[in-house]
């Protein structure tokens, strides 16, 4: 396998393995925070895949702004979840 | 056996062509998954948007996908395809040609030459094998208003989520349904015993008026 | 409940997994997708119909300009569909005194109000850079303003919310959000007057000096401004709203 199809099934795994984490971490903190990460991830291979405005707003958006309104709810309503 | 034999070959060359060849769009598969499982059986309801946000995601990627193409750069043109690269040397011709001295006759007729090389010089339309270096920037402008309206779509899920909280106190789903059944058996069962049947007399009596 | 649904999830795996063994190969240059004439007539002609180097940008802003002048619509929407759920009149605002669970009632920390102080003038030029030169690089008008808000979003993260809605309050974030889609439909409807279709950008070399692709170009820049404009301030407003829940005191 070349080096960038590598690159590629490494980060499809990350990603799948910070879906689940998000899902399953009892803290909602902890879960924006990890999120944050899955969209992050999601932006690399974007821009791996030549979609370079795509990753951009991606970046902006997902990783920046949609982690923010998430904390800033998390921290109106409770911290913690039942599962 | 040889019929079992046939179908392990089958099958072997499915599992090939699905996890070999197409190990990425196994993986959004996956990742589809994931996120429809949060959005249906997860409690909690900010983990049911984050649910929503990875499904969002997944399909986004799986559009982008389809616009890869082997060997190709990103959809902005390259240097000789550049419609404004011309216009530069184009510039610099006539600053050169202005600056020596030259007399009326000879500007016209290197004016006259200019407009026949300005065909050549402007931008034009590519070949379609020049097309296929560069990426299909279709899906990606299609995705682009996908993003953005997924966060706009969060951020009103996240109000909700937050008035929600205010009216019964908790965001935990089973407990919210809870709260509005006993508030709906706390107030229908008045109105049933009291007013239905005033109600149904008058009707009749209206009808028969009218 | 939990069992019906993994059940359910996986046979729509099965049956995604089942569709996934046709389809053509990773980056195939001969799948639909990438052999169909409207792709090709974009990066084909994307230079001679516009002169911008940047095919995203001119299908974004130019050939679908209509898609993006009703997304940017919706992105105003939610912004006052947020304020309009949050909203709590006097009335009732006694009763929703609920406890935040952890109480952050603290100065502002003296490195990080430096710091940001330095950051925020560079984030601003930056966001500016972005919408800017969106024709010949990745950007554009929504990342431009996606990061301008973000930038006021950071003052109000360092300080508190209150200063900084000095800078740019809710009321007139909406009212700046309305005067974004305005532009962007003004400029459609100018082209009307001029004697074109709805957001055809040729007809503007009428008025400006330059040739009918350069107009395109020019309409373009000024499109992506007024996008800029709403989604700046949409995206500060929610926030505003989302951390103090709808109140506009306090802060995070």
């Amino acid at each position: 396998m070349s080096g960038l199809a590598l690159f590629n099934v490494f980060i499809l795994i990350f990603m799948v393995v910070a879906a689940v984490i998000s899902l399953r971490v009892k803290d909602l903190l902890t879960a924006s925070v990890v999120f944050g990460i899955y969209s992050f991830l999601m932006c690399l291979l974007w821009a791996e895949m030549g979609a370079v405005d795509v990753a951009f707003t991606e970046a902006a958006v997902g990783a920046g702004v949609s982690a923010v309104f998430l904390v800033a709810t998390v921290f109106n309503v409770k911290r913690k979840s039942s599962d | 056996m040889f019929g079992e034999e046939g179908l392990l070959n089958e099958l072997l060359v499915l599992l090939n062509k699905l996890l070999v060849e197409r190990f990425n769009y196994c993986v959004y598969v996956v990742l589809l998954l994931i996120g429809l499982y949060a959005m249906i059986a997860k409690n909690n309801l900010i983990k049911k948007l984050i649910g929503m946000s990875i499904f969002q995601t997944a399909i986004i990627l799986f559009y982008v996908s389809i616009g890869v193409k082997e060997g190709a750069t990103i959809p902005i043109y390259v240097a000789e395809h550049d419609p404004h690269g011309h216009h530069a040397e184009h510039t610099v011709h006539i600053d050169e040609a202005n600056a020596t001295e030259v007399s009326e006759e000879n500007a016209t007729s290197l004016t006259a030459s200019h407009e026949e090389d300005h065909g050549h010089h402007g931008p034009r339309s590519l070949t379609d094998e020049e097309t296929s270096g560069y990426a299909n920037p279709l899906p990606h402008v299609l995705m682009l208003t996908a993003i953005v309206v997924g966060v706009a779509t969060l951020g009103v899920a996240l109000a909700l989520t937050q008035r929600i909280y205010r009216a019964y106190g908790t965001i935990e789903e089973d407990a919210v349904l809870a709260a509005i059944q006993a508030e709906e058996s706390a107030t229908v069962i008045p109105d049933v015993l009291a007013t239905k049947p005033k109600q149904a007399s008058a009707k009749s009596r209206k009808a028969k008026k009218a | 409940m939990k069992k019906v649904a993994l059940a359910v999830t996986l046979f729509i795996g099965a049956l995604l997994l089942y569709a996934a063994k046709d389809f053509s190969a990773w980056g195939d240059l001969q799948s639909p997708a990438s052999a169909s004439p409207v792709s090709k007539h974009f990066i084909a002609d994307t230079g001679v119909d516009t002169e911008v180097p940047n095919m995203v940008t001119a299908v974004l802003a130019d050939y679908r300009g209509f898609d993006t002048m009703f997304e940017t619509v919706v992105i105003f929407i939610a912004g006052i569909a947020i304020i309009a759920i949050l909203r709590c009149t006097g009335a009732d605002a006694d009763s929703l005194a609920l406890e935040r669970e952890s109480d952050v009632a603290t100065e502002p920390d003296l490195i990080v109000t430096n710091t940001v102080r330095l950051l925020i003038p560079v984030i601003q030029l930056f966001a500016f850079y972005v919408l800017a030169h969106g024709h010949v690089s990745p950007g554009g008008g929504f990342q431009g303003g996606v990061i301008m808000g973000a930038s006021f979003i950071l003052v109000a993260l360092a300080w508190d919310l209150p200063k900084a809605m000095d800078r740019l309050s809710v009321d007139r974030a909406v009212m700046l959000a309305g005067v974004g889609i305005l532009i962007y439909a003004g400029i459609g409807l100018f082209s009307m007057l001029l004697g074109g279709e709805f957001l055809d950008y040729a007809e503007l070399y009428h008025v400006l000096p330059v040739s009918r692709e350069m107009a395109r170009y020019h309409a373009m820049l000024g499109v992506e401004i007024g996008v800029a404009f709403t989604v700046t301030t949409v995206m500060f407003a929610i926030y505003a709203n989302l951390s103090t829940r709808g109140r506009l005191e306090g802060g995070l």
